[in-house]
């Protein structure tokens, strides 16, 4: 039955396309950006709940 | 460079904490009341404001937003002042924010035992609260994303963009669920009818669960964890994933909660889809998690903080594959309506929110007024009690669950159900429902020492009430460009919220605008009709009084289901029946049979009886007496403005009907009275009962009704 209600749609079948290369591509370039991004940014980063007090750690918002 | 000194706000947090703790206790203990109910109805007391069907969402409503949603402000205000290293934007919404929501509790605790109730779940409270809770969240946001742009990192830590997904995602659950058009001052009926009501609903229900219950807290896993543990997170990478994949997929899992309904097959399939996918976010956040800990296990055992959140961390990676695997459609052909989910649910409320909360709440308030625990040991007690309580809630509920579905699935070898009398199968699981309460009663005793231990640290030390802190101002932002999109992202939070919006948005749209749009997702059926008028005000009384609660209407298309539901016509529920109902009240949880093909099944004579006391017509029934129902009469004042509201919604009920309705209404109660009298019961045409009666005798009639003719079928 559910073939029917969809195919009464327009252009229906470019739709899963389109929004499975969205996703795609977004999870691609996400994983992308995961393995090549900066270690020390990411070190930095995953250390931030631990610097609440910039008095006794090294200043954290120099360009990194 | 100069370091500046700035002070964080930690009165709000205070606030906060003592009222997740007041209302943790006030909630759980409605909780308890409730479960005891289950097996000792005497505790219903036979009044309108303590029956099970008013406590339960009284008791969900509780924990969910007051208990839970006060953690999580107290949480978010704690962690992200020093995660952005700034004070909260504004003091005065801080405070707005947080007496707004207490009066919205307050408004909750108030009209649900009254009976002002939409009915669907977790979203009960009537318009003007739900106006109320759209200003009071619009606040929060306000000052959250207003704390964002002051701050003093350049870069937003994953804890944040938690908390923006929960901002953005809730506010259009929340608008998108309420529409409804208000009738009287606390009465409203949903935008959206049967099907679809259903579909937006439980679309909202997952959602709450997901982005109420679970982005928060991973967001204060997030930083809480690592500063427990005083290390930081284990891979900053996975947490990048874990973000967006959850966001991503998280929204289109609603319609497993309408499995084998008459939700088309399609958005079922959907919806199953996405919440096996859901497995890899939720499990890679929960190693995440427990990764954090690595070199510093040997902390857990002595550390209460860190006990309670390994638990915590544990039970969300559970419930995060039970949830899943309750999503498949064979475990739901058994598991949907039992007590199987609400175990499930209590093993993610009970243990990850409640034990995060407490974790969070040991590590917090020392730290906060600048003293030690006051007894570690207690602390250690409460965390014994809590998992035992948990143990004790959840297991003999898996039991419970699995053996009555498979009892209301029995036949013998004559082909006949071999447990006919739904009865039967709740009386066998009473045993279970005690030690139930057993498990809740440990857990909430917890919950008192907590209270306890918690009030004696912060008298041996003062608070800190305004937390100082030096900091380095940010550096004007040099934006990197090239492979590192995602870091530009981290520090653009406007831009942020909106890609999070979008990634919400695409799910729910997908779902719902076909079932909206395209007539023939619900087959209509001729006979169809709406609701009398005397139909209409019974239909209200049943959404008051939470028949809901214990009740679905929803024969599921199951030999074993059509059997014991509709022996002689075999109709199990079709989609096109509900067009009429606003809301729809397909219910999730049997605690007693369901009632869709109930019309026409018994006479109003036993109606009547029944609903005067239960335990007299049906020996060992759980269900509650409604005594009050045949004293108090139905408003003949009301039902113009119900029909001129429903006509609005699409109902069609003839122009000038209203003039007419309660002539109509005096004729239908007048044949139902007569009926009573044969048997030598009274009641006037105007009591309450005979106006409920006359709704349970409709339910699923009409299917019934010659020359069936299904259009687009």
């Amino acid at each position: 039955m559910y073939k029917s209600i969809l195919q009464s749609i327009d252009n229906i079948a470019i739709w899963p396309v389109i929004s499975f290369v969205i996703f795609f591509l977004f999870f691609c370039l996400l994983l992308w950006y995961v393995f090549t991004a900066d270690k020390q940014f990411i070190k930095t980063m995953s250390e931030q709940p631990l610097r609440e007090d910039d008095s006794s750690t090294p200043q954290t918002n120099q360009p990194l | 460079m100069e370091l500046e000194k700035i002070y964080y706000d930690n009165k709000i947090v205070k606030a906060f904490i003592i009222a997740t703790v007041i209302f943790g206790i006030v909630g759980m203990t409605v909780g308890l009341l409730a479960a005891i109910q289950l097996f000792y109805p005497i505790f219903n007391f036979d009044l309108p404001y303590t029956s099970f069907g008013r406590i339960r969402p009284l008791h969900t409503n509780a924990v969910i937003f007051a208990f839970v949603g006060n953690a999580m402000f107290a949480g978010v205000y704690y962690s992200m002042q020093r995660l952005l290293k700034t004070r909260m934007f504004s003091d005065g919404l801080s405070w707005i924010h947080f007496w707004g929501w207490q009066l919205i509790i307050l408004a909750a605790a108030i009209t649900l035992p009254l009976g002002f109730t939409t009915s669907k779940e977790y979203a009960e409270l009537e318009w003007p609260i739900d106006i109320a809770i759209t200003v009071v969240w619009v606040v929060f946001g306000w000052n959250m994303i207003g704390t964002i742009l002051r701050r003093r990192e350049q870069h937003m830590y994953v804890a944040i963009w938690f908390y923006i997904a929960t901002f953005v995602t809730v506010a259009v659950l929340h608008v998108v669920n309420s529409f409804e058009i208000p009738v009287t001052f606390l009465k409203s009926y949903s935008w959206y009818a049967g099907v679809q009501d259903a579909l937006v609903q439980w679309w909202y229900g997952h959602n709450a669960v997901a982005f109420f219950l679970t982005t928060p807290f991973l967001g204060i896993m997030y930083y809480f964890l690592p500063k427990a543990a005083d290390r930081p997170v284990y891979s900053y990478r996975l947490s990048i994933i874990h973000f967006w994949s959850l966001i991503f997929i998280y929204i289109w899992a609603g319609p497993h909660h309408l499995l084998y309904t008459s939700l088309p097959d399609w958005a079922q399939s959907l919806g199953v889809v996405f919440s096996v996918m859901l497995i890899a976010p939720s499990w890679g956040g929960m190693l995440n998690g427990l990764f954090t800990l690595r070199g510093a296990w040997d902390r857990v055992r002595e550390d209460a903080v860190l006990k309670f959140m390994v638990v915590a961390v544990t039970a969300y990676g559970m419930a995060t594959l039970e949830g899943p695997l309750l999503s498949l459609k064979n475990v739901n052909a058994i598991a949907h309506f039992t007590d199987w989910i609400v175990a499930h649910v209590h093993v993610g409320g009970l243990g990850w929110n409640g034990f995060l909360i407490f974790g969070m709440f040991y590590w917090l308030v020392p730290r906060m007024w600048g003293v030690s625990l006051y007894s570690s040991k207690l602390a250690n007690l409460h965390f014994w009690l809590g998992t035992l309580g948990i143990i004790f809630y959840a297991l003999p509920l898996y039991v419970a669950g699995v053996m009555q579905s498979l009892m209301w699935k029995q036949f013998n070898p004559d082909g006949f159900l071999a447990y006919q009398n739904f009865l039967e199968t709740s009386t066998r699981i009473m045993p279970f429902y005690v030690l139930r309460a057993v498990g809740g009663l440990l857990y909430l005793s917890g919950v008192f020492m907590m209270a306890y231990n918690l009030i004696k640290t912060a008298y041996a030390g003062k608070l800190i009430a305004n937390e100082e802190a030096q900091v380095a101002p940010l550096m004007k932002v040099v934006h990197p460009t090239g492979g590192y999109w995602h870091r530009v992202l981290e520090s653009k939070p406007v831009l942020f919220t909106v890609l999070s919006f979008v990634a919400i948005l695409i799910g729910g749209i997908i779902e719902m605008v076909p079932t909206f749009l395209i007539k023939s997702n619900v087959p209509t059926l001729a006979t169809v009709k709406p609701y009398t008028p005397l139909e209409l005000h019974g239909r209200d009384i049943y959404i008051r009084e939470g028949c809901v609660s214990c009740h679905s209407q929803m024969v599921r298309p199951f030999r074993s289901e059509v059997q014991r539901y509709d022996p002689q016509g075999g109709e199990y529920s079709k989609s096109g029946e509900y067009v009429y109902d606003h809301p729809f009240l397909w219910g999730s949880k049997r605690s007693g049979p369901d009632l869709h093909r109930l019309g026409g099944k018994y006479a109003d004579s036993w109606h009547y009886r029944h609903m005067y006391a239960p335990g007299e017509v049906s020996v060992g029934s759980i269900m509650p007496a409604y005594p009050w129902l045949f004293d108090q009469a139905i408003d003949l004042n009301a039902t113009a403005g119900k029909i001129a509201a429903l006509r609005t919604l699409g109902v069609p009920y003839p122009q000038g009907y209203e003039e007419q309705a309660n002539a109509d209404l005096e004729k239908q109660a007048a044949r139902i009275v007569a009926n009573l009298k044969m048997e030598e019961l009274n009641a006037t045409t105007d009591s309450e009962i005979v106006a409920l009666i006359a709704y349970l005798q409709r339910l699923g009639t009409d299917i019934k009704v010659k020359d069936i003719t299904a259009t687009n079928q």
